[in-house]
């Protein structure tokens, strides 16, 4: 079964870290929002118009899979609640979806790169995720799918305003695209508020790892454009992308002058991440992603022994609560999760390095 | 007793959990208790209050276009302006007719514009440009009956009814 595999999978495509400016850059992710013509949005529907609109997304598959290729719908109260989390944790589908999910469903491609919330906010939330900076092939693969379902759907469009949503934000193109970047010396630097404030002026959103109120743990952060009216879905991407190619030159920079002026801290910074995270017999989510933060960076710049870049995005999804507990086949209390989280980073970085 | 998490503040949150008849106890003080429910996912704060927030400001401003009572209520869901305000969520596609002139100069601000020009969906795209054709012939039947010019009229006339049937049909 797809859903299994992808849950027991570590390996996500959009994890791969081969992508452009991997060396920054996580994943590049474009979302696209659309509602059905003739129904109402899911905050007002009632169970009726709901699995009407499952009904009708169900029927259009048959046009995603001529267009993308094999993708399975799967409606979230099938799943067990360990399960849903796990798709959170992936970034697959939102907590928003999981809180709907009596009425909620979701169609996934294998690989990750495609994947359908329907009845979340809206009806349809068309998600493509890929790894590295890549907004325009993101947005390609998205207005792809997005005219394989039109072929099948009718949606909520007006001429004035655009593709309706049920938020007045995402108005116009329905269109958010977000680029997930791994900040460490910004933050190191003491520049990253005052960077963030910036672009806040340029209609540019920063975010943390999960989205929409999250904290930035582990220095990832998620860029993404505010705007989704009056400017075409190019004009959006070209901008985001402007402001992200500055972002990574900015980071750059910062860890060279790092280099030249804080040598010494950085050095014992990285090599204390590789103890703990090498040794530790027990270990939470958050000092797990603030480690292996700082463990990148050695790596990156060269101080700490050659690591693969995959093993670290792959850890940074994999050691959530969540997929840990899947991956073991069972629900584990907080102790033996910290367990389990310290024996898969040991596990990890045995097998993605050389030791030094 | 001390925050279990960070070991500084008093733990005033205390969570009793108990996955597969296996019982757990965690005493965290209440901003750890906020981090931790972050971590597995759950947003503090959804972005809709602050919206709610907006709109009641907006209201100190409401002097543009024509007034929509916070009464007012969508003839297509029964969503009421009031209950808007407070969701930051409209209830269908018409809401946007209905509410147009509270909600143009919300988009207005938070856009920087209030409309389109991105992506048209294909299937309306084609019933799009008819319209627009339609309108065009429209115009040029005008200027020829102005200027007198009956068979060019007759002519454009045909055309448009041509294009009305093909619109009537899309329907």
């Amino acid at each position: 079964m797809l859903l299994a595999e992808i849950l027991r999978n570590g390996r996500s495509a959009w994890l791969a870290a081969d992508g452009p400016a991997a060396d920054v850059v996580l994943s590049t992710r474009v979302r696209l929002a659309r509602n059905l013509a003739d129904v109402p949005f899911p905050s007002r529907m009632d169970e009726q118009a709901a699995e009407r609109v499952l009904g009708e997304v169900a029927k259009a598959l048959e046009e995603l899979r001529a267009e993308a290729g094999a993708v399975e719908m799967y409606r979230l109260r099938d799943l067990a609640p360990l399960e849903r989390q796990a798709l959170v944790e992936k970034h697959l589908v939102s907590p928003e979806l999981v809180r709907a999910a009596e009425r909620a469903a979701v169609v996934l491609r294998g690989d990750e790169a495609i994947s359908v919330m329907v009845n979340e906010e809206d009806h349809l939330r068309i998600q493509v995720l890929l790894p590295g900076l890549q907004l325009e092939k993101a947005w390609e693969l998205a207005t792809q799918v997005d005219d394989a379902l039109e072929r099948r759907l009718e949606y909520a469009f007006s001429q004035h305003y655009g593709y309706l949503t049920a938020c007045p934000t995402n108005t116009g193109t329905g269109m958010r695209a977000s680029v997930m970047m791994h900040l460490p010396a910004l933050v190191m630097a003491n520049q990253a508020g005052q960077l963030f404030n910036a672009l806040s002026k340029v209609g540019v959103a920063v975010r943390g790892l999960y989205g929409e109120g999250t904290e930035a743990s582990g220095n990832i952060f998620q860029i993404s454009n505010q705007v989704t009216l009056g400017q075409s879905e190019r004009e959006i991407l070209v901008n985001l992308q402007g402001v992200c190619r500055q972002v990574i030159d900015r980071e750059r920079a910062a860890r060279q002058r790092l280099q030249q002026s804080r040598r010494h801290q950085l050095e014992d910074r990285a090599w204390r991440a590789w103890g703990v995270l090498s040794n530790a017999r027990m270990i939470s989510t958050r000092e797990a992603m603030s480690l292996l933060s700082d463990l990148r960076l050695g790596v990156d710049l060269g101080i700490l022994p050659h690591v693969e870049p995959r093993v670290f995005n792959e850890l940074v999804v994999r050691i959530s609560p969540a997929l840990l507990q899947v991956a073991e086949g069972r629900g584990l209390p907080p102790h033996l999760r910290d367990v389990r989280r310290a024996a898969l980073i040991r596990e990890h970085l045995r097998a993605g390095g050389r030791q030094g | 007793m001390l925050c279990e998490r960070c070991g500084k503040r008093p733990a005033t949150v205390h969570v009793t959990r108990i996955v597969n008849e296996e019982k757990s106890e965690l005493h965290v003080c209440a901003e750890c208790a906020a981090q931790e429910q972050q971590e597995l996912g759950f947003p503090a704060e959804p972005i809709h209050h602050l919206l709610g927030e907006l709109l009641n400001y907006e209201d100190w401003f409401a002097g543009r276009g024509r007034p929509v009572e916070a009464g007012a209520r969508c003839r297509g869901c029964g969503l009421t302006f009031k209950q808007f305000t407070r969701s930051g969520l409209l209830g269908c596609a018409r809401c946007y007719e209905e509410f147009a002139s509270r909600l143009d100069p919300l988009l207005q601000r938070m856009h920087g514009a209030t409309s389109h020009r991105g992506k048209v969906p294909r299937r309306q795209g084609g019933a799009l440009s008819l319209r627009r054709q339609a309108e065009s012939l429209r115009q040029q039947l005008e200027e020829a009956v102005a200027a007198e010019e009956y068979e060019r009229a007759a002519r454009l006339r045909d055309q448009i009814r041509e294009l009305e049937r093909q619109l009537g049909r899309r329907r």
